[in-house]
């Protein structure tokens, strides 16, 4: 029997979910309500400096393509899946359409990280 | 006193040779505490109606052979009973995701070549004379295969199962686990054999972890766990199959 | 010849038969919740290469009143999809025998919960230092 490829596709989704499932809520309450409220972090928290200097370090910069990527591969795998569910078959159009989405985010994504560059000093 | 309690029991029913499609029938059928839905339908064929076909063995939950859907659940019929249901309707259905052959007979071929494609005995590492005597396996390595060594062939987990509902080409949850019976065992050497049908897309790749096949399992299998498991190891076998030449296999 | 006409039933909305698969469809939907966060993460990132003001107007687009709500459903969606991750995990993993018995499943679900909780809190306490 032919040999799938759907471990390339599982691992990412599986790093993804285990990202999502350990980081994922508090991330979301951080960026989402915390510091928009003022709670338990400062209003600032997500300023232009600040956030630049996050995203032109090299951890930072890990980080938030860590976080983007896999979140994005995650879901591109699950969103197909449940397509499939519904009666959409995961024929080679599904494949194309979710898991090429997610390609070209992570994409944008490292673009994006290169284009902020690093602090120079 | 005489139980003269009833209950009502709806049957789908199927005659190929004289019904365009299935239909629902009811009976009515005396009820006492310990009747099992098994009890139920062998009384609707001896008294009320000969023509109803429906397969069955042990009525003791070892053989397999009774599964049905009782009121949209697949369950043994001579494990279910009556009163869990009393004084309300029971609605009793063949296997879902299994073609109708006659009432709630369901067409097993599908099941039947796939148990023999898997392989389902011990291959032994290395050829063994009687002089050798037996194997010997710690209880720790039994412990690894017991579980998945349970299975009674019932078929319940592939009418839970979704995936193998929209797609029946899925090697399917019972199967699976019964391959991973063998795998777990170390006694057998055909692990590299069993992993091409792991590896397809018709193997492990199929199954969504819905999780539905270890609910209604009557012998705590774990088919859901079998399953899933391989499919890191199929991930590792596909990942290190060019630095390992064997893949991941022991 | 045989008399056999063998009856497929349709599969169409198997899903809606069973709490169960209407649990799972949930769960597979959170999906949708982890790649909208991502989304808006992206916006933010590009936002943030252009330049200040583009960024800025991406930060205050966060800090409304729908914005709230949307960051209340995403949260409500990642915390079920934390639980339901945990909850299958034990499924995906090998068996784990300790002192001659196998590891059983809501040990496993408690050491992944603990072990999110842990990182979230790592989080929340490296995000407070680092606003320092």
């Amino acid at each position: 029997m032919k040999r799938s490829n759907a471990p390339i596709f599982w691992t990412l989704f599986g790093a993804g979910g285990m990202l999502s499932a350990l980081i994922g809520p508090m991330l979301v309450f951080i960026t989402g309500i915390a510091v928009p409220m003022g709670f338990l972090l400062p209003r600032d928290f997500l300023s232009y400096p600040r956030m630049l200097s996050l995203a032109q370090h090299w951890t930072g910069k890990a980080f938030l393509f860590l976080v983007v990527a896999l979140f994005l591969w995650h879901g591109a795998h699950r969103i197909l899946h449940s397509l499939h569910d519904l009666g959409i078959r995961a024929g080679a159009a599904a494949k194309l359409a979710c898991y090429g989405l997610a390609m070209l985010a992570t994409v944008v994504t490292a673009c994006a990280l290169v284009a902020i560059g690093t602090d120079g000093s | 006193m005489p139980d003269e309690r009833t209950i009502e029991i709806e049957v789908l029913r199927y005659r190929p040779e004289q019904d365009a499609v299935p239909f629902f029938q009811s009976y009515r059928v005396p009820f006492t505490e310990d009747m099992s839905i098994l009890q139920a339908l062998q009384y609707i064929k001896d008294h009320l109606d000969g023509t109803l076909s429906f397969r069955w063995s042990c009525r003791m939950a070892i053989c397999g052979s009774c599964g049905q859907m009782i009121d949209g659940v697949p369950k043994l019929g001579c494990k279910t009973f009556l009163r869990d249901y009393f004084p309300g309707k029971v609605r009793v259905e063949p296997l879902e995701h299994f073609p109708i052959e006659r009432d709630l007979v369901v067409g097993m071929d599908d099941f039947i070549a796939k148990l023999q494609r898997i392989k389902p005995w011990i291959v032994p590492r290395e050829p063994r004379t009687l002089a050798e005597g037996e194997h010997l396996q710690t209880p720790a390595q039994l412990e690894q295969f017991l579980q998945f060594s349970s299975c009674i062939n019932c078929m319940l987990c592939y009418a839970a199962c979704p995936q193998y509902g929209l797609d029946p080409d899925f090697i399917g949850p019972g199967v699976l686990a019964l391959l991973h019976r063998y795998n777990a065992d170390s006694r057998d050497g055909a692990r590299a054999e069993r992993m091409e049908l792991v590896n397809a897309e018709e193997g492990v790749w199929s199954c969504t972890a819905v999780g539905y096949c270890s609910e209604v399992c009557p012998k705590g299998v774990d088919p859901a766990n079998a399953v899933n498991q391989n499919k890191t190891a199929s991930a590792l076998d596909y990942f290190l199959r060019f630095v390992l030449p064997k893949g991941a296999t022991r | 010849m045989s008399g056999r006409r063998p009856y497929v039933r349709p599969m169409r909305g198997w899903w809606r038969r069973d709490p169960f698969f209407v649990r799972y469809m949930i769960r597979e939907a959170t999906a949708v919740l982890v790649v909208a966060y991502a989304v808006a993460l992206l916006v933010g990132l590009v936002r943030l290469a252009q330049g200040e003001a583009a960024y800025d107007a991406w930060l205050a687009a966060q800090r409304t009143p729908l914005a709230l709500i949307f960051y209340v459903v995403l949260l409500a969606g990642f915390l079920y999809h934390s639980f339901t991750w945990f909850e299958i995990m034990p499924k995906t993993m090998p068996m784990i025998v300790v002192r001659g018995k196998s590891l059983g499943p809501r040990v496993i679900t408690g050491a992944g919960l603990g072990a999110a909780v842990a990182a979230s809190l790592l989080l929340l306490l490296l995000a407070r230092d680092f606003a320092r």
